[in-house]
């Protein structure tokens, strides 16, 4: 019976998502396409918790669903209504929706057979055996963390190296606008914010904390600290010039960095890069995720923001001076 | 047992009704205002309901508080993002609908 429902559910999930998918592709309209997104992002979020990856489930929820659903409105709003509509001839339209429906046809019954042998591909576990057998070698006790900070720390050093280099792109596109309209902000969202803050960033604490034992770890704390400081930036905070120069320079390079610095530690040292001297001590790794949460945090909120910092003396984002004033 | 269960099953049955009205209202209603009032309820009533009903069958005293956090944080951040959303809607200049 419970099978039976979780075969369902399961089902319900993979159909929708796939609907959801259709739909935001192909509707014209990039605001709609943005929302489609994040209800994409929440579901797929469920569909890892189905698959029994909470890992995975927390950062799609908080990366795939929040914050990349907050940086596609913010890009939104930099663009000119003209463009919020993207053309789409009807005729383009309709021919990619002739080719679509056999393929939506089809899907069902590729879902069905997946369902139902899904219970076989559960019980070959792929490398979970073998990331179990050698943890023991390595300063954490949870499998997942052992995977992205030393089995495959290479992938998440290039990870982080990729994310720094979008916004290193993103700043090279132009100055920093106003990101948000000027209207006085409402006393209930500095309420929320002041209520939601502490939480979130204690959460995001817990989440860092309980990376090296149980799901949790650096991107999933980072993502949380970025969604804090999301809420502080929607609630008119700024970064003060001064600090806008080297020191969010660094907090941006610095998990990045880190991680470089003691891959090349270690390929001075045993002469393999990555191979952390005795099987990577709990403090390096510790000290590694740390630097890693505040740069994901920092990056992400960065990007969000979008554009470099101008100069020391305007704040970070820029203030709207009034609502006339802010064309150029 | 049997009653733990039962109770459980009724509050899940009474939240997914207020699920239902809340999605019938979203679908349904006229214009901005009574939608976020058909919605509030389905997240307030609908998830205190499915909360409880789990609380109920929670095995340790710090899960049924992590789910009673849940509702807290929902229900603060429904109502604040309600009002944000009525706050805009009222400044864009709609006006609220009225059954003449």
């Amino acid at each position: 019976m419970t099978l039976l429902f979780g075969h369902l559910i399961d089902l319900l999930l993979a159909v929708s998502l796939t609907v959801l998918a259709w739909r935001l592709l192909a509707t014209s309209d990039l605001f709609k396409a943005t929302v489609l997104f994040i209800a994409f992002g929440l579901l797929m979020a469920l569909a890892w918790v189905r698959l029994d990856a909470p890992d995975l489930a927390l950062a799609e929820a908080v990366i795939g669903a929040g914050i990349t659903g907050v940086l596609l409105l913010t890009a939104l709003r930099h663009l000119d209504s003209g463009a919020r509509v993207a053309r789409m001839s009807g005729r383009s339209g309709r021919r990619s929706l002739r080719v679509l429906l056999p393929a939506l046809g089809i899907m069902p019954a590729l879902l069905v057979l997946l369902c139902l042998s899904s219970p076989h591909i559960r019980s070959t576990a792929g490398l979970t055996a073998s990331v179990i057998e050698r943890l023991d070698q390595i300063g954490t006790d949870h499998p997942v963390t052992a995977v992205l900070l030393d089995f495959r720390a290479y992938d998440t050093l290039l990870e982080t190296a990729v994310l720094l280099l979008a916004v290193v792109a993103v700043w090279s596109l132009h100055p920093v606008r106003p990101i948000f309209s000027p209207e006085p902000i409402s006393p209930a969202q500095r309420g929320l914010l002041r209520l939601l803050l502490p939480v979130l960033i204690m959460t995001s604490l817990y989440l860092f904390w309980r990376g090296s034992h149980a799901p949790g770890g650096a991107f999933q704390a980072g993502a949380l600290l970025a969604a804090g400081l999301l809420l502080l930036l929607l609630s008119e905070q700024r970064l003060p010039g001064r600090w806008s120069g080297m020191f969010l320079r660094l907090l941006l390079a610095g998990g990045f960095m880190i991680f470089l610095l003691v891959a090349a530690g270690a390929l001075v040292g045993t002469g393999t890069l990555l191979d952390y001297p005795g099987g990577g001590a709990s403090w390096l790794l510790l000290s590694i995720e740390a630097a890693l949460s505040l740069s994901i945090a920092a990056l992400l909120a960065t990007a969000v923001i979008g554009g470099r910092p101008s100069d020391r003396s305007t704040e970070f984002p820029p203030r709207r001076k009034d609502p006339a004033g802010e064309e150029g | 047992m049997f009653l733990r269960d039962a109770t459980t099953c009724l509050l899940l049955l009474a939240a997914a009704s207020f699920f239902l009205a809340g999605l019938v209202g979203l679908l349904r209603f006229p214009d901005v205002f009574c939608r976020l009032h058909a919605l509030t309820k389905a997240d307030n009533l609908g998830l205190g309901l499915v909360c409880i009903a789990l609380i109920i069958q929670a095995d340790s005293w710090h899960g049924a508080v992590r789910l009673l956090l849940t509702w807290f944080l929902v229900l603060v951040s429904g109502a604040t993002v309600a009002h944000l959303i009525a706050r805009k809607a009222l400044q864009q200049g709609q006006t609220p609908w009225r059954n003449r």
